[in-house]
């Protein structure tokens, strides 16, 4: 049997060793649990009829908090993915900011209700605007860099994708460029197994598209997507590379698609069940919560205190967004060009 | 004041922007130390050193996709496409990404890039199928882009200058047998052509004859020509394709009370398709006579043998019976 003190003072050594405080990995958690909250509050508001379009990130919670916590969150930039909702909050988006995209209401800070939900935007966060074409947006993150590079501001740009999108020819362009000027991008694949409906095994020859980094100049890692930590870990090395001048890492998190692909998707006709319950055992939120009791950060009374919090924020962010205004119509021909 | 080739007032803009705003950078296939495939920045790389002018991978998509993200991130991004017919690769980035990112960010994010490319064809351009096509009307049909089209070295020059300076992503269409051909007195020093306006460069009254680009020239001919016939054709350099100047051209027709417009591309839903429904739309009771065209034909593109490329274009013959037809109906 194992000594329970020594496997604590093991495990705790973890985020220490990381450098990461104790008030480091709560707020990572609360980040993680909110993310969770608001996108199953969002699944409900869609079943009830209240919205008509929800995409989730269930299960790619850890990997984006993770990554986004090892970048310095006011400076860098983040080009998202409509799966990126951890990663956005914690960028600084709010529960508010969200639900009104979700809600398409004016006030929306992402579009102004004009695209569906999840088409993240922040200018003041340094969130850039999101399209629905898969995969564009490896390129503009490569931009980003660049400027960044030729401007000398510091600055490292994280962008995300799912591995159907890597077999756009955008992601390999992007990725050649990054490589052939070792820009200070980190390059991040949420692999969770299937584009749509699609298997992995029908969109790539190989088992971790993370090897396809070496055919363009630079690293490429694996990472266990469930482990908060772990992501966290390669995100500090990506972005200390980036910062450094060494270029860009592309960190593969292997997670969990623990929803439908979608609220207009049925994953029963292609999933097996047993696959959708093994993603569960993977839930990187259960996998954080049991790190965090192990450790001794989380007790009942404290998890009791947080969730608490969390269904506030998320309670008062949706009554906030269903009250909010819908966008004046009159607005509708507005911002096709600059307007002054 | 000087006497410049379309060619020279194009690289002057540049030259004299990037010199003005360290944010501005070219971006393309061989624009580095070889200065362009036709030359517009020769020189600009020994100057202003690889960063600023950056000879990308042979990848279209990544040339504009790249010049989206350096526009976030406060570069002013002028891409360079080789030849027109080579930026289909890059057709999601321009009209998914770039034309949309004002709209889809309600106003938060801008795109202020240029892509400059050479399209175009005819006899003396020798391009064949894919060094010689019209692309216009495919990318004047996506609003939040602008398109421009110059055809003489002052508006070239003061269009180039307007597009760079502008908040939006313009797409700058350079007419490949006008580099070398025309010639035209351009200031040394800074002056800007607003992006928008067309510009009547013939006044007549007969009827009014819109072009752009290689045809301004076949239309300016044409009406030299037909001023011995006594028709006073009045020619308007259409110019900017996108946003349309509308009042010019309408006031033109509601003065002559006949149009016909000349375009190089394809006629079927051509650019010119677009100017005739304004007119049928807008000025059918000034109209004296049939809204005409005359453009390329319907085949793929310009042909390379010397006879099939002048049986595919718009020749000063053609545009001389339609005008004869047109005056006398
Ligand atoms: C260019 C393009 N083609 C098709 C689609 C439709 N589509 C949206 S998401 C998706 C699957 C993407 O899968 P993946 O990249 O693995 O990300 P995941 O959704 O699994 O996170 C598809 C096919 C699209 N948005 N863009």
């Amino acid at each position: 049997m194992v000594d329970r003190d020594r496997q604590t003072a093991t495990v705790q050594a973890r985020h220490v060793t990381l450098g990461l405080s104790d008030d480091d990995v709560l707020r990572m958690y609360h980040t993680l649990a909110l993310a969770r909250a608001l996108d199953e509050r969002m699944w409900v508001l869609q079943r009830a009829g209240l919205v008509p379009f929800v995409i989730s990130g269930q299960g790619h919670e850890g990997a984006q908090v993770g990554v986004m916590w090892a970048t310095d969150r006011a400076r860098d930039w983040l080009v998202p993915f409509y799966r990126s909702l951890a990663a956005c909050l914690a960028k600084g988006m709010s529960a508010r900011d969200l639900m009104l995209g979700l809600f398409a209401r004016a006030e929306d800070p992402s579009s102004g209700g004009r695209q569906m939900p999840a088409h993240w935007a922040h200018p003041r966060l340094k969130i850039l605007s999101t399209s629905s074409p898969v995969g564009t947006q490896y390129l503009h993150a490569v931009g980003i860099a660049y400027a960044a590079k030729l401007r000398k501001t510091g600055e490292v740009c994280v962008t995300s994708v799912g591995e159907g999108g890597t077999s756009q020819g955008d992601w390999h362009e992007a990725m050649n460029f990054a490589g052939i000027h070792k820009l200070p991008v980190v390059f991040m694949v949420e692999n969770n197994r299937y584009a749509i409906s699609v298997p992995q095994r029908l969109q790539m020859a190989v088992d971790d598209v993370a090897v396809r980094a070496a055919g363009y100049g630079f690293p490429g890692v694996v990472v266990d997507g469930s482990d908060v930590l772990a992501c966290y870990e390669a995100g500090r090395e990506a972005v200390r590379r980036a910062r450094a001048g060494e270029g860009p890492t592309l960190i593969e998190a292997k997670v969990e698609r623990l929803t439908a692909h979608s609220s207009e998707d049925r994953q029963e006709k292609y999933r097996p069940t047993a696959d959708v319950e093994a993603a569960r055992s993977r839930d990187p939120l259960v996998v954080f919560k049991h790190y965090l009791e192990q450790v001794g950060l989380l007790d009942e009374r404290r998890y009791t205190e947080i969730h608490a919090q969390i269904r506030a924020e998320v309670d008062d962010a949706t009554a906030y967004a269903e009250r909010a205004p819908w966008p004046d119509p009159a607005t509708v021909t507005r911002h096709v060009y600059y307007e002054g | 004041m000087p006497e410049l080739r379309l060619l020279d007032a194009i690289r002057q803009a540049m030259y004299e922007e990037m010199k003005r705003d360290e944010r501005v950078v070219v971006l393309g296939e061989d624009v580095g130390p070889k200065g362009g495939v036709f030359g517009a920045t020769d020189g600009f790389w020994a100057e202003f050193g690889e960063a600023r002018v950056l000879d990308t991978p042979l990848a279209e998509s990544t040339i504009v996709g790249a010049a989206i993200g350096m526009a976030a991130n406060g570069l002013i991004p002028i891409a360079e496409i080789q030849f027109s017919d080579f930026i289909f690769p890059a057709t999601n980035q321009i009209v998914s990404e770039a034309a949309r990112m004002r709209y889809r960010s309600n106003g938060a994010f801008g795109c202020p890039i240029v892509i400059r490319a050479p399209y175009g064809g005819g006899v003396e351009v020798h391009g064949g199928l894919y060094h010689s096509q019209s692309i216009e009307a495919f990318f004047a049909h996506v609003p939040g882009l602008k398109v421009v089209a110059p055809s003489v070295p002052y508006d070239a020059k003061g269009l180039l200058k307007a597009a760079i300076r502008d908040p939006d992503p313009v797409l700058y269409l350079e007419h490949k047998r006008l580099y070398r051909a025309v010639r035209g007195e351009v200031p040394e020093d800074d002056y800007v052509v607003p992006i928008g306006p067309a510009v009547v460069r013939r006044p007549g009254t007969t009827l009014s004859l819109f072009a752009y680009g290689q045809m301004l020239h076949e239309a300016l001919a044409v009406a030299a020509e037909m001023a011995g016939e006594g028709i006073d054709v009045e020619v308007v350099d259409l110019q900017t394709l996108r946003p349309l100047d509308v009042e010019t051209i309408l006031a033109s027709v509601r003065k002559t009370n006949k149009a016909l417009i000349v375009y190089e591309d394809n006629r079927f839903l051509g650019f010119g398709a677009e100017v005739a429904a304004i007119i049928a739309e807008e000025a059918f009771d000034a109209l004296d006579g049939p809204v005409m065209r005359v453009a390329g034909l319907d085949v793929p593109a310009v042909p390379y043998a010397d006879p099939l490329a002048a049986a595919f274009m718009p020749s000063r013959a053609k545009i001389a019976d339609a005008v004869r037809r047109l005056a006398t109906y």
